[in-house]
């Protein structure tokens, strides 16, 4: 049976399919997290070089991924509703900026808290750190120049532009250990294959689904409020059971 | 005692507290702030739905 998805573009037919995918979401991502931490912290044998550490990575890697990818999404999103004036894009970039920004934050957060032990220094202005760092300046500036423009549409137009033109960073923060020389590590795995323990990549893989499990859900619960707050004025948010109640 | 030797001796309190914890904290004031928002979207919308019917 195909699905017609551009009916799911529609802010009136989404905010119900969202509605049902939280639960199932959410429950997932609390399932994988349990599974992914056990596995990482009993299953994993200790690194020969970091030790314990290393240990850092499992929610380290997913974290950073995390904000790359949802950056992507958002410029994605962002595009589409520049280009083809869709309510739902500009909304589900809106939704998905706080969520980047936070993995973006643990990514730098956690990487500092491995920096220290491994590197002997908190932070260093290398090329992997630094273009993280601008990552989350991104969100934040995403985020403030959205919430300074009173007309949401011109909002979402002036952010749009602003994501748009920011995501050359992603490439910029992907490929910088391969770039320049840097003091961050490069990719352990990779297409070709790893060096990594089976178990290791359980963990970090499974956190990683955890991770874009709980941000879908993140986004989603967060994007219903924003359409009922903008479709506030109009019949079908009106007739909703939560809003009869 | 020094945070580096402290660090050293107990790694996966280290771990646990500097980052685990950390990351759990973001993501539950996260889900909280986010269901509060759904919370006074809800009322914000009913009052005006009300306000509505009343007219």
């Amino acid at each position: 049976m195909a699905i017609n998805w551009f009916k799911y573009s529609a802010p009136t037919t989404f905010y119900g399919l969202a509605g049902k995918l939280i639960p199932w979401l959410a429950v997932s991502a609390v399932i994988l997290f349990s599974i992914g931490l056990y596995i990482g912290f009993y299953v994993a044998p200790v690194d020969a070089q970091q030790g314990e550490f290393y240990r850092i990575i499992f929610i380290h890697v997913p974290a950073s991924i995390l904000s790359m990818f949802l950056y992507l999404v958002l410029a994605g999103y962002a595009a589409l509703g520049l280009i083809f004036k869709t309510r739902l894009s500009a909304m589900m970039a809106s939704a998905i900026a706080p969520t980047g920004a936070l993995f973006a934050f643990i990514s730098l957060w956690t990487g500092a808290l491995w920096g220290k032990p491994m590197w002997g220094a908190w932070w260093m202005w290398d090329a992997r750190l630094t273009s993280e760092l601008i990552l989350l300046f991104l969100y934040l500036g995403f985020i403030a120049l959205h919430a300074s423009i009173d007309d949401p549409r011109r909002a979402d137009r002036a952010a749009a532009l602003l994501a748009i033109v920011g995501s050359v960073n992603v490439p910029i923060i992907y490929f910088s250990v391969k770039w320049w020389n840097t003091l961050h590590q490069g990719s352990t795995i990779k297409f070709t294959g790893t060096s990594m323990h089976v178990a290791m990549q359980q963990a970090m893989f499974t956190m990683l689904a955890a991770c874009w499990l709980y941000a879908a859900a993140v986004v989603l619960t967060r994007v219903r409020s924003i359409i009922l707050e903008r479709e506030r004025n109009t019949a079908w948010v009106a007739e909703l059971p939560e809003v009869k109640q | 005692m020094n945070l580096d030797i402290w660090m050293r001796e107990n790694p996966l309190t280290y771990i646990w507290l500097g980052s685990y914890a950390v990351a759990f904290i973001i993501f539950v004031v996260e889900v909280a702030m986010v269901r509060h928002k759904r919370k006074i979207t809800l009322q914000q919308v009913r009052l005006l739905r009300n306000a509505g019917v009343e007219e």
